[in-house]
């Protein structure tokens, strides 16, 4: 108990008053003393007593801020070079186990690109909407920024996360982020798809939306209309600013919950039908394998996942620290909901440490005390 | 007071702003690439195997491999198992290739159709939407003969494309 306080102290925040008044006794004894050097000190220079930054001007700022120098290291891996052997296949790995907070910095997010990022004019895009509606429309862009949007702060998973583990006979001896760096979270701010949808009029009998980038690929899913009606966006800024080239600049799809490839990047064409399309991507790569010798193609939602972040492979656990993990789950299924309120349960102290509140399809960074430390919320 | 209330809920449907353009029946037709497993959309033309595995050979061989098993890029023809994750050889076989020559398009696509969608909208990788719809059947006819589908000698169009019945369309779990 009497080390906690101590290390309180220590650490600038809460300072007792018995410390403060046993401060100022030996404050009066040491003063007489200190009268012999008064005279050395009239040609002290304080500058001696502090580090060169706090001695010379700073430098200068710059039109689109970079990260400290000192943080070098943070940045994202490249899982998979766009070499044939790949399909033409690059991911980058955002470095989860470096980050503390819910939200990944844009120049982190991670990126999956079957087709390469493309360089699109946002003066030459367009968004078309046809099929099953009452009147085929187009949008430019800079219209399109014209409408009312939404927030939507939401994690973004490739389907093909932690996949490293599934597709090798044993498990890897990999770090956090070579295992787990296919997820992020952004705050998304875009239309909600159900508008545009709204606009163009939907016929009866429509129950799918043929979803289509304008990638090299032309990247194409069919997303059920229901999802599309219910809480999808298309989005333009991740988080604050316009979307970055590799996350689909100027627009992308954004199903809450689902898998990241079902997120059309670069999107131009929503066409409305009665049925899927069974495009290349949902009919192989991204079709999932069942126990029963069975293929699914139409497997949308990213179930719960948790990682350890801290300590994770490459890294120790301080005496004294915190352990740190995250949870995430893209549709409120009853084994996730059994958990929660466990933890709220048993562990109250472990969700306050929560640097986000509990929120569905986001990405809640959890610290929790590590085994050294002394923490007045640790049971 | 009821000024900010407002302010907070304005929705889309209350201040619709509608500043989408009508698009032209042929503004539709030359965007809408979409093929459906039934056929719908499919063009008008023809290619046959034999045309195919030339073209094959000069832009897809390079990354797919000569009999489109050998990779290094995904694998078009055949497969070495791995369905299940309880499969005793599953193991085994990982370890023998790359994960994307496991299975390939041939043996996991359950519609013909879709070859021929994806051929056109994003191959050849490097020169994507390069090839003229005839060439387009004529590749997809070689995809279909190098699983043992369709015949040295057979066309491939908009008619008998969508007839072709993949080995993996009993195997898929369909679209509700």
């Amino acid at each position: 108990m009497k080390r906690m306080q101590t290390a309180y102290i220590a650490g600038g925040g809460l300072v007792e008053r018995r410390s403060l008044l046993l401060g100022g006794i030996s404050f009066l004894a040491a003063s007489s003393i200190n009268q012999a050097v008064s005279a050395s000190e009239g040609n002290k220079i304080i500058g001696d007593d502090f580090p060169a930054w706090s001695r010379t001007l700073g430098g200068g700022d710059s039109a689109y801020g970079q990260p400290s120098r000192y943080e070098h290291k943070v940045g994202r891996k490249l899982q998979l070079p766009a070499a044939p052997e790949n399909s033409g296949t690059t991911g980058w790995l955002t470095p989860v186990q470096d980050m503390r907070g819910s939200i990944t910095p844009n120049g982190l997010h991670f990126g999956s690109h079957h087709f390469g990022v493309p360089d699109i004019d946002p003066e030459k895009h367009e968004l078309l909407i046809h099929g099953m509606v009452d009147r085929p429309l187009k949008f430019s862009v800079e219209n399109l920024l014209r409408y009312s949007m939404i927030s939507s702060i939401r994690f973004l998973e490739c389907s093909g996360n932690t996949a490293i583990n599934g597709l090798a006979p044993f498990s890897g001896d990999e770090s956090c982020q070579d295992l787990y760096g296919l997820v992020s979270c952004a705050q998304w701010v875009g239309i909600r798809v159900a508008d545009l949808l709204g606009e163009a009029g939907l016929k009866n009998g429509s129950a799918w939306v043929i979803a289509e980038g304008a990638d090299s690929g032309s990247h194409s899913r069919s997303i059920p209309l229901a999802k599309l009606m219910d809480d999808s966006i298309i989005a333009f800024y991740q988080n604050g600013e316009r979307l970055r080239a590799e996350q689909g600049y100027p627009m992308r799809l954004l199903l809450p919950g689902w898998e990241g490839n079902t997120n059309v990047k670069y999107l131009h064409r929503l066409e409305v039908t009665d049925r899927p399309a069974y495009t290349g991507h949902e009919s192989g790569l991204y079709a999932e394998h069942l126990t029963n010798d069975k293929m699914e193609g139409f497997s949308f939602t990213m179930d719960v996942k948790s990682v350890i972040t801290h300590p994770s492979a490459g890294q120790l656990l301080e005496e004294k620290g915190f352990m740190k993990f995250l949870v995430w789950h893209g549709q409120v299924t009853a084994r996730y909901r059994k958990w929660k309120f466990r933890q709220m349960k048993e562990k109250p102290g472990r969700l306050r440490n929560c640097i986000f509140p509990l929120v569905t399809k986001h990405l809640p960074i959890f610290p929790f005390p590590g085994n050294g430390m002394e923490n007045p919320q640790s049971s | 007071m009821a000024g900010l209330m407002v302010s907070f809920t304005i929705h889309a449907e209350q201040f619709p702003v509608n500043l989408g353009t009508l698009l032209t029946e042929e503004e539709i037709t030359r965007a809408n690439i979409t093929i459906y497993p039934d056929g719908q959309n499919l063009p008008n033309g023809q290619g046959s195997v034999l045309e195919g595995r030339k073209l094959y050979n000069d832009q897809c061989a390079f990354c797919h491999g000569e009999s489109g098993t050998e990779g290094p890029a995904h694998r078009l023809a055949g497969s070495i198992g791995l369905f299940s994750i309880w499969d005793p050889l599953r193991i085994k076989r990982i370890m023998e290739v790359n994960g994307l020559l496991v299975m390939s398009t041939g043996q996991q696509w359950p519609y013909a159709t879709t070859i021929f969608d994806f051929v056109r909208r994003a191959m050849p990788h490097p020169t994507a939407k390069s090839l003229s719809n005839n060439q387009v059947y004529a590749i997809t006819g070689y995809i279909l003969y190098l699983n043992d589908l369709v015949g040295e000698q057979d066309l491939i169009d908009k008619n008998n494309l969508p007839q072709i019945e993949m080995p993996a369309f009993k195997r898929f779990v369909h679209a509700q």
